[in-house]
């Protein structure tokens, strides 16, 4: 297993680059992924790490946001980890559901419903200094441990 | 790579074509810039998604916005996009049954 690893100030401007270090980590250390799937999980990603920048922010902090890649042949997972003030993902259960039509009154929370769908498991691990997600697709076919 | 939106007229729309990357860096840019297209009385609005490489739900929220202003309005927001990654966003979210998705420029403003 390869294992690649990102430091990011937590400011927008830096989500561009954390999209090409997934693009290339993937293309070179596990290319039987599949397009299709890498987009997924650049997306479900970026929205990882959109929510730690913002928990960043909202703390008042200026450590970096770390996005760690593990590699191999079939699947990849991606941890995000911050130091903002951690939430709790019960929280959004107020938001109607991406599907219902009073869902357009709403223009954010959709991020973590599209992380649900696009990864093929998605864990939220909270602590006291922050929150690590963790994001694992396999590759179209591929069987879990297999 | 950053946001590109070019403004142009098409049979009574106004149609924003849009170039490069729309997440939180630069979706609150072309949210403000679809407000001020609103507020300035372009009510037809045509999203061109065709020349974007990237969509994340931020730009849907910048979206949203703008079809819901343009509606409050009398008008409406079509979009244009065939490109496969970026009309899975809308599916999954089902927010391609708020939003018609068209093939062409042409499609959407005759529809």
């Amino acid at each position: 297993m390869a294992v690649v690893e990102l430091e990011i100030p937590a400011r927008p401007a830096y989500l561009s680059l954390v999209r090409l270090v997934v693009d290339a980590a993937v293309s070179s250390l596990a290319p039987n992924l599949g397009g299709a799937r890498l987009d997924d999980l650049k997306l479900a990603v970026t929205e990882a790490c959109s929510n730690a920048i913002e928990a960043h922010q909202s703390a008042w902090t200026d450590e970096p946001v770390v996005v760690r890649c593990e590699l191999d042949d079939g699947t990849v997972t991606v941890e995000v980890a911050d130091r903002g003030g951690g939430f709790d993902p019960a929280d959004l259960a107020g938001l109607p559901e991406a599907t219902d039509p009073l869902r357009l009154r709403h223009e954010s929370g959709l991020g973590i419903p599209l992380m649900r769908t696009l990864a093929d498991e998605l864990v939220f691990e909270q602590a006291t200094n922050g929150t690590t997600v963790r994001l694992t697709v396999y590759r179209a076919g591929s069987v879990p441990g297999g | 790579m950053q946001l590109r939106a070019d403004v142009s007229s098409l049979d009574g729309w106004t149609v924003v074509s849009l170039f490069g990357e729309l997440d939180v860096a630069s979706a609150p840019n072309l949210r403000e810039q679809l407000i001020q297209l609103v507020s300035q009385g372009s009510h037809l609005l045509v999203l061109d998604l065709e020349g974007l490489d990237f969509l994340d739900s931020t730009g849907l929220g910048a979206i949203i916005s703008a079809l819901k202003r343009a509606r409050t309005n009398g008008g409406d927001l079509r979009l244009v996009c065939t490109q496969a990654r970026i009309r899975r966003l809308f599916e999954i979210t089902a927010l391609d049954k708020a939003f018609p998705l068209f093939a062409s420029l042409d499609a959407a403003v005759r529809a």
